[in-house]
Parts: structure tokens; sequence; C-alpha cells
């Protein structure tokens, strides 16, 4: 292995600090999917494997990608939670994998909340 | 590819791996393959974590949840609940002693809520025989500046603004240690890290060998870059089999990086290092004897001066640091030596590390500024003690060390404080003894290592300390008489003043010290033969006390010789003949009716 220079070890800084950004570093979006029996049966696992494949395309660091049981409401699974910082969370309903695709690049990515997959705005009390 | 989503920290400290983290490590895979999560989830041994009592322990990122108490018949139902439909597994969540609330989020845990890491910043954050991980924390950027952008002196100035002391006890300040070799006269000059750490309750240098192997070679490349030395050795005891093997595998990483060998980071400077193992006698651990010992000869302390800076090994200026003094060396030239000032005391700036062991609920490794007092490490970090039972002491500095007694808990921890206690800060074991505990006792465990360890070239530590083993031990045994007493004081004199080196210089202080603050229980064996805490066997007589029997048969039902008689609706009645006083009816006495 060539020798390093200091522009390699911070080069090298860089890629480590993105391999290892999930236990350290900010965090700007937090997306849920809940999987429960229920989500899971109506297919939370499509939309997991979406968001995991769109994340790996962006080059963001602060984007966390969680899973959690279920809502209560399974008639409405898929639910996909997002939640930007600094706005209240919103809740997608009966998500499948280009739904989900279409949520991360349009309202995690830009900002524009997708209303026709919406649920409902959990607001702040 | 897919990305990561969760990134499993699995504790592999030695204290966690010997709670079965291997075989953990190994059924996580296995159930993450099984639900296909493999891809999307990763499992990370680290270093050791701190939190050894509740091993061995994961923390779950980013969702910040923190498990305990792991085993391998946990983890199929772990994976399913908690990384397959999300929801954490609250039987496996962190209890707190005092109210049984059960803390899931590593971040609220008072254990490490009170903690300020520098030495231990990457534990339990990186894989430790990772490189890069431990690059991504901003490794090596320290030694960047230190060879490209800052000259010797400029080092060793950080060094001596920083305040940072010696952390292997006697709290020497670093940059004049450093300031003496480099200006001492030679072309060959030598750094040497000293990980023979042994005193007993203490594993603070394994630890940071184990979690943080990178941080150490870092520290010794600045210090060899201050002082101009080519070569260097890590003296580690071949007992920390998990600290000698993560410090090949970093510095073998190093060296394929160019960041150990010639011309470092393109800086034009040569250095290299080596690990020498060794064989675990405590008294290597005093700098001239560790010199000896890795020049292949018996390890022996040899008078001083002339001190290692100026003759050390092979008689060339040597410098000579702890394991913890180097890991906060990188972080000083990365940070500045105001910021390391601006922590800790007048005197004692930054951070200690302790082991926390003994009679306390929360055993583990933690790091607090100097300046924080003992009470706010014993009772809110370490949680107070476990059980029912009430504080006696904590015994601060292993075998050099003393013991600090209630009335002194508000004692801050700098060196000098401590020192004014009677204690010693040392290397930073911290052992906490509840009512049980006999001083008496403690004392003569710590004179029966001190005496074991002694080399023998000095008379005074050679046989004095075993004259001294030979009357703790007479008066545990019930034979003690008047005088006794003083004689342990004037021989406890005489050894400090004349033994050769620091192991018979402070082996007496245990003594001294429980003679200082429990005279009195030295006075019960002698006087009344009788030991209040109830640990030496030979003066111990068991007998029931009719009023307060209340009849249940506990007793009789714990003895394991049958020296006890019971029958329903009578007292118990011990027969002392057959009592062999292992105690078992005294502990299994609801009423205290067995004295």
């Amino acid at each position: 292995m060539a020798k390093l220079t200091i522009e390699d070890l911070k080069k090298i800084r860089e890629n480590a600090r993105k391999a290892t950004s999930l236990r350290s570093g900010e965090v700007t979006v937090k997306i849920t999917v809940h999987m429960g029996t229920c989500g899971i049966a109506a297919g939370a696992r499509e939309c997991m494997n979406a968001l995991l494949e769109e994340l790996a395309q962006t080059d963001r660091q602060d984007i966390r990608i969680m899973n959690a049981g279920c809502m209560g409401m399974c008639s409405s699974e898929p639910n996909v939670t997002v939640e930007l910082e600094g706005q209240p969370p919103v809740i997608y309903q009966h998500m499948d994998g280009n739904k989900t695709r279409q949520v991360f690049k349009r309202h995690v990515l830009k900002g524009e909340v997708q209303t026709d997959f919406a649920l409902a705005r959990i607001k702040e009390t | 590819m897919n990305k990561i989503r969760t990134d499993l920290l699995l504790c592999g400290g030695t204290n966690c791996r010997s709670s079965g983290t291997d075989e953990i490590k190994k059924a996580l895979e296995t159930e993450l393959r099984k639900h296909r999560l493999d891809q999307e989830i990763r499992v990370i041994e680290t270093g050791c974590n701190g939190f050894c009592a509740i091993g061995p322990v994961m923390l779950v990122q980013p969702d910040g949840i923190f498990y305990q108490k792991l085993t391998k018949e946990d983890i199929p139902l772990l994976v399913e609940e908690h990384f397959l439909k999300g929801r954490p597994l609250k039987k496996l969540f962190y209890k707190e002693p005092a109210s049984a609330e059960t803390i899931p989020e590593l971040n609220d845990i008072p254990f490490y809520a009170r903690q300020r890491l520098i030495v231990l910043r990457n534990r339990g954050v990186i894989d430790p025989e990772n490189i890069e991980e431990y690059i991504g924390r901003d490794g090596y950027l320290g030694a960047g500046k230190a060879l490209l952008e800052m000259t010797p002196e400029e080092i060793v100035d950080e060094i001596k603004k920083s305040g940072l002391r010696g952390r292997g006890g006697a709290g020497f300040p670093t940059g004049f240690k450093w300031e003496f070799a480099g200006k001492a006269e030679g072309d060959i000059k030598y750094v040497l890290c000293n990980a023979d750490e042994g005193d007993p309750g203490a594993f603070m240098d394994r630890s940071v060998l184990e979690a943080d192997p990178h941080a150490v070679l870092e520290g010794m490349i600045i210090a060899a870059r201050a002082i101009g030395a080519g070569k260097g050795y890590i003296y580690c005891r071949a007992e920390y089999p998990l600290a000698v093997k993560r410090l090949t595998i970093a510095i073998d990483h190093a060296r394929e990086r160019g960041l150990l060998g010639n011309d470092i980071l393109g800086s034009g400077f040569d250095f290299d290092l080596e690990i020498y193992q060794g064989a675990g006698a405590f008294v290597c651990g005093e700098e001239t004897a560790l010199i000896q010992s890795i020049e292949g000869k018996r390890g022996m302390p040899r008078p001083r001066p002339p001190f290692p800076a100026q003759q050390g090994l092979w008689n060339k200026p040597t410098v000579l640091n702890n394991v913890e003094t180097y890991a906060n060396v990188a972080q000083i030239i990365t940070n500045g030596s105001e910021w390391f000032s601006a922590i800790g005391t007048e005197k004692s700036k930054g951070t200690k590390v302790f082991a926390l062991t003994g009679d306390v609920n929360n055993i583990g490794l933690v790091e607090v500024p100097m300046g924080t007092t003992l009470r706010t490490i014993i009772y809110e970090i370490g949680a107070g003690i476990s059980g029912k039972q009430k504080f006696k002491a904590v015994q601060l500095g292993g075998p050099s060390g003393g013991c600090v007694p209630e009335a002194f808990l508000d004692t801050p921890v700098d060196y000098e404080s401590i020192a004014k206690v009677g204690a010693i800060m040392g290397s930073g074991g911290m052992i906490v003894m509840d009512n049980r505990t006999c001083m008496v006792d403690m004392a003569r465990f710590f004179m029966d290592f001190i005496q074991e360890e002694s080399c023998g070239k000095c008379t005074p530590c050679r046989e004095g300390t075993i004259r001294m083993l030979e009357i703790l031990e007479k008066i545990t045994r019930g034979n003690g008489e008047p005088g006794d007493i003083e004689l342990l004081e004037e021989l406890s004199g005489m050894i400090k003043d004349s033994a050769l080196c620091g192991l018979g210089q402070t082996g007496p202080n245990p003594v001294l010290s429980t003679l200082k603050y429990f005279r009195d229980e030295y006075e019960a064996h002698i006087v009344e033969k009788r030991c209040p805490a109830k640990q030496c066997p030979c003066l111990l007589e068991f007998e029931v006390d009719i009023q307060a029997c209340k009849k249940c048969g506990k007793c009789f039902k714990a003895c394991p010789v049958q020296a006890i008689s019971w029958q329903k609706k009578e007292p118990a009645h011990i027969d002392k003949t057959k009592c062999i006083k292992c105690m078992s009816c005294f502990s299994a006495c609801p009423f205290d009716a067995i004295f």
C-alpha cells in the first residue's frame, strides 16, 4: 500500500465519516417504516427496500431510516412516517415501493408533502 | 447496493467477551441473515464500552437504544422484534438499581450522562481493528499537525501549557519530562509506553488499548517527534492477550499506510514501534525495572538519578509514559492546550479514567473531569452501594494507595486533594467497600500482594514487607498483642524512607491509611479478639439470640455441617464444636438473630 500524505489522510477521514455516520453526526430527516406483523403482511418490506435503494443513490449523511412497530391503524398499512427537522411528522398510508420512491424524491429531498398518499399530519401537542 | 440503515455496536472488551460476546455476535449474524437483514444491518465489535457490570452490552444506532446482559438465547427474539418489526425489546433495557426504572436510551443512563470523555472518546463507537474508523474520528490528524506544522519545541510547549500530568500515578508533568529528554544529548533516543498495568482491580489501560489502540500509537508518534526519538516500545503484559492482539493489528495497519516507519506523512520523520510483552511482574511497572526488562535483564529497579530522561533504555535518553497519558496527547495537539487546560482543577488538568469496582452497583470504566468528587463517582455514576449494605471506605491507587472513609467522600479527585486525605490518585483503581469489609484483612491482602511482588533487591522492602505481613496475619488470627500497631507504624516509616523504588516506598500505604481511619478495628482485633466486620474466621463465634429468633429454621437448612439443631416452634441452637464459621446461617437469618 502506498504511503499516505496528509491529503490522503483527510480523504480517508471523509469516507470513513460517511461509513460511520449512523453512529454520530447530524440528523435532519427521520423516515420510519411501520413494520408490525400487519405492516410486513401488507408489504412494508418493499417500502423499506425502496428507501434503502434510494438513500444509497443520494449523498446525504443526515437521513436515518428506521423501523417501528404497528401504529394501531392496521387497515391503512403499510405506513411510512417522514419527519423533516422543524416540521410536524407526516404519515403516509397504503404505501408500496413506487409510492415510497416518490415520497423520498419529492418530500424527503425537496420538501413537497405528497398529500395524495398522506393519512395525517401529527400536530405537536 | 443498499445502504446500511442500522449499526449494532456490540461490546468486545475483555469483560464482555468473557460473558459471551463471541457467541452473541455469531447468533446475531445468523439471525440477521435468516431474516435477510444482513445487507442493511451491520454488526460491529467495539472495544470496552465501560459498563462492564451489565455486559455483554450493545448499542443500536441511530436509534440510541442500549441493551444489557445479552445472552445468545435472547438474540432470535431481539432480531425479530426490534430489527424486523421495529419494537425495541423492553426486557433487555437497562434498569436503574435504585428506582427499578427502565431506561432505553444510552444518553439518559446516569452512568454515561455524568462522564466526560477524552481518553475514552472512541470507546464503543469504532471498531478498534479498523484504522479507517479511527481516522474518521479525526485520527492521526494530531500527528499530522505535529509532524508537518510544529517544531519539536512547539510540541513540548503545547503539552507543557496544557498542564497534562502523568496518568500512571505519580502525576509528573508530561511536558517537562519530554523537555528533559529532548534536551538530553545523544542521537539515539527512545519512547516507551508503560502498559504493565498491575494494580489489583485496575483495568483502565487494558480497556484503552482494546478500544482505541491507535490513540496510543498516535500519542507515541508525537512524543517521538518532540524528543527526536526514532524507535519506541510498548511494554504490555502478556496477560492482556486481546490488547496485544489489537495493538499488533493497529501497528501493522499504521505501518502499511506509512503512519509508522520512514518519512511519516511525507514529513521526513522516521519512527517505528514494537510491542514487548512483559511476564507480569508487578515491579516492572516501575520505570527503571521496566527498562531493564526490555533490555533482556531481570526486571529490577535501579537507583535514580540518573533519570531515564538522561539515561534510560540502553543508557540512551528515554521518555516513558503511561497508556492513558499518551491517549491524551493527540487530542491536546488537535484541539490546543487551552481546550485541555479549561477542563479540571487548577493543578490537575483534563480528565481521569477510573476502574470502578467492588461493592458498587455500576461496576465499570468511568472517565470524569479532574475535580469531580468521590461522592459523585460512587453515588451518581456508580449508583451507590449494592444491596442493603452501607458504604465503608473506598480504596484508591491499589497497593500503593490508601483508603478514604465516608467523612472525606466530598474530596475532589485531583492529585493534591487525594494525597491530602492519605490516598493517592494512582493509576485509577477505585475499589468501593461496604460495611462487610474488614480493614485489617484488606491491609493484609495488599501487604501479601506487595510481599509477593517485591523483587528482593533491597532489604527494607524484601524483609520489611514480609515482617509486616506476619504481624497482620497474627492480628487477623486473633493472636495480636499490645504493641503490634506501634511496630507496624515503625516498620512502615522505615520501609517508606529506605526502600529503593516506588513499590517499597508506597507499599506500607494501605496499612498506614487503614490505621489512620480505622485504628479502632485493629484495636478490636487485638484487645477484644473480635472482628467487627465478621470477616476474620478465627475471631468469629456464632450464637443465636433466643429473643430475636423467630424459630423459622432457615439457619438450620443453610448450615452445611449440621451444627445447628432446630425443631418447629423451638429456637435454633449452634453447636460451636461443629461450627466451621462459614457464615451461611448468619446470612440466611432474616431477623439478625445470629451474631
